[in-house]
């Protein structure tokens, strides 16, 4: 709680300190509530939005950029790795990720790095490259380098599975101050609560954000299922092992026959 | 057609689950094993996580050893004082191997504990079959009898106390090693995912010398407690059973397992042993090469909690 109140903190500072903002976003998402169903297989969620002049009478400075941050729920993971021990490979070696988002799409409609210069974005923690993944380093805790063996594997593990991902073209200006987005949502996202983070670019500066959001949720069998599964583990089990003895029973009737 | 499991939080088709719990159920009917053996490593291919794939298998099993202990109990072929005393240190072993289950899951070593596991009971058991059954092919060559029986012969196990006659087997052995049975086949299948079938069935040959007759009806049994008792122990700890994934492999496993029953019977008893030995050598064989060989990616995640 207290990270997120020194982050909140100091978003507000940049916010406050940075150049009068003479735009304002206006955002609207398709959906916001994705529901994990039986057929669940992915979606693609669009966010719509245009860029108006704030105040009304102030001019527009296009061209613009746009970056959209999604996060998913946050997540302890670990990251292991194996070596070679007595010829046979172990994981011998992990570092623990806390609190990272489980789910983190970066979408924009240029490579970031050509959006602004390289300390704007890792203040802003724009792109997977600069977005804050604290590990446990003993005792102590931090973000290590970009380069960092560990993070570059995590990062790369998690975009393997589609939960990460950084796309220089999922953003589209339909005019140059009509924008779309587009979020897409894997089999396997992770449920919980989504923020959205809508940043506007100009000349390599941040000139308005906004933000929105999303929550992923398990519907009907599947969260009753995995509801039961973690609230009532041995009812659920002993359901499960009757079942079995029934589809036994129930096919040894069938096949006895003939 | 694609279903999104609910534990396991992935979808998968529903037709390549089914027909792997035919594939599966079918040569576990045809040798009267669970086949949890093979079926695990098969959901972990297919992008299950270790510990769901070991925990829901033991749903699968006790589905399909439930179908076969069923058609040997009306054969009479199931010795019901034997199965109750391997059962009482089934329980047991099977408690102990959840537990053991659950430390190593904290300690990062659980997949590489499955692995050594695999490798190691796999490649062993399954060169002992080979090796028992080419012998007695080529014992059949020659003319003799296929299976030596030698009902006088004693090993040491005979000269332990606590003697205990089995009327449906025919034995008078010690209670010692049937418990110490009982104890590692309900320890290892809760570990690595198994019934044992493919080990109760010779140990209870080779050690306590169960004729032909009533050994898998009785192992059957065995299988469908200690898997049965499993699924509920895995569920009630480490709430990883996966009802929706353990109910397809269980429809398509029960029907494999009667079909592969038929196969089963027309087969001769040295020759199906000589094809499970081989195929018991073949996945050992497999997980070895996985451990040996450097993998494609050093690195791998693991959840360890949420918020």
């Amino acid at each position: 709680m207290r990270r997120i109140a020194i982050t909140l903190a100091f978003i507000a500072l940049i916010c406050g300190a940075g150049p009068a903002l003479a735009e304002r976003l206006v955002v609207s998402l398709s959906n916001h509530r994705v529901a994990v169903t039986s057929s669940f297989v992915g979606e693609e969620l669009v966010l719509f939005g245009t860029i108006e002049p704030d105040p009304v009478t102030s001019p527009l400075r296009p061209p613009y950029d746009l970056v959209v941050t999604v996060t998913g729920p946050r997540q302890t993971l670990r990251t292991r790795r194996k070596q070679r021990v007595l010829g046979i490979w172990v994981n011998v070696d992990s570092r623990e990720f806390l609190r990272v988002p489980s789910y983190l799409a970066v979408l924009s409609n240029r490579p970031v790095n050509t959006i602004a210069n390289p300390d704007t974005l890792r203040r802003l923690q724009i792109g997977l490259d600069n977005f804050l993944l604290p590990q446990r380093i003993g005792a102590d805790f931090a973000d290590t380098v970009r380069d960092d063996p560990f993070r570059r594997a995590f990062v790369r593990l998690q975009t393997q599975q589609g939960l990460y991902r950084e796309s220089a073209t999922a953003v589209t200006f339909l005019t140059p101050t009509v924008f779309r987005a587009a979020i897409p949502m894997p089999a396997a996202v992770p449920t919980g609560s989504y923020g959205i983070e809508v940043e506007l670019f100009t000349g390599g500066n941040l000139v308005a954000r906004t933000n929105s959001a999303l929550d992923v949720i398990k519907t009907g069998f599947e969260q009753y299922v995995a509801d039961a599964a973690r609230d009532y583990g041995l009812l659920y089990g002993a359901v499960t092992a009757m079942m079995a003895l029934l589809i036994g029973w129930f096919a040894s009737v069938i096949f006895a026959r003939d | 057609m694609q279903i999104y499991l609910p534990i396991a939080d992935l979808p998968v088709n529903v037709f390549l689950v089914l027909g792997m719990g035919l594939a599966v159920g079918y040569i576990s009917g045809m040798f009267g094993i669970g086949g949890g053996f093979l079926m695990t490593p098969l959901l972990i291919f297919i992008g299950i996580s270790p510990a769901v794939a070991v925990a829901t298998v033991s749903s699968h099993i006790a589905a399909s050893s439930f179908t076969g202990a069923l058609s040997y109990w009306r054969k009479r072929a199931v010795d019901i004082a034997l199965a109750l005393m391997l059962l009482s240190s089934g329980i047991l072993g099977t408690a102990t191997g959840v537990w053991l289950f659950t430390e190593l899951r904290a300690l990062d070593q659980l997949d590489l504990m499955i692995g050594i596991s695999y490798v190691t009971l796999l490649t062993v058991v399954g060169a002992m079959m080979i090796y028992e059954s080419a012998r007695a092919i080529l014992r059949t060559r020659h003319g003799m009898p296929a299976t030596l029986r030698r009902p006088g012969s004693h090993t040491w196990l005979h000269g332990l106390p606590f003697k205990l006659r089995f009327k449906r087997s025919k034995i008078y052995v010690s209670a010692i090693p049937v418990w110490a049975i009982g104890f590692v086949i309900g320890f290892v299948g809760a570990i690595m995912g198994i019934g044992g079938g493919f080990l109760l069935v010779p140990m209870l040959i080779y050690f306590l010398r169960v004729p032909t007759a009533t050994v898998i009806g009785t192992s059957m049994v065995l299988t469908l407690v200690t898997m049965a008792s499993a699924t509920v122990m895995h569920a009630a700890t480490n709430h990883l059973v996966d009802a929706v994934l353990a109910l397809i492999l269980m429809v398509g496993g029960v029907i494999g397992a009667q079909f592969g029953a038929r196969t089963g019977q027309k087969m001769r008893g040295e020759r199906l042993r000589l094809l499970l030995g081989l195929l018991v050598f073949a996945v050992g064989c497999r997980f070895a090469y996985e451990l040996v060989v450097k993998p494609d990616d050093l690195f791998s995640l693991r959840y360890v909690g949420s918020e």
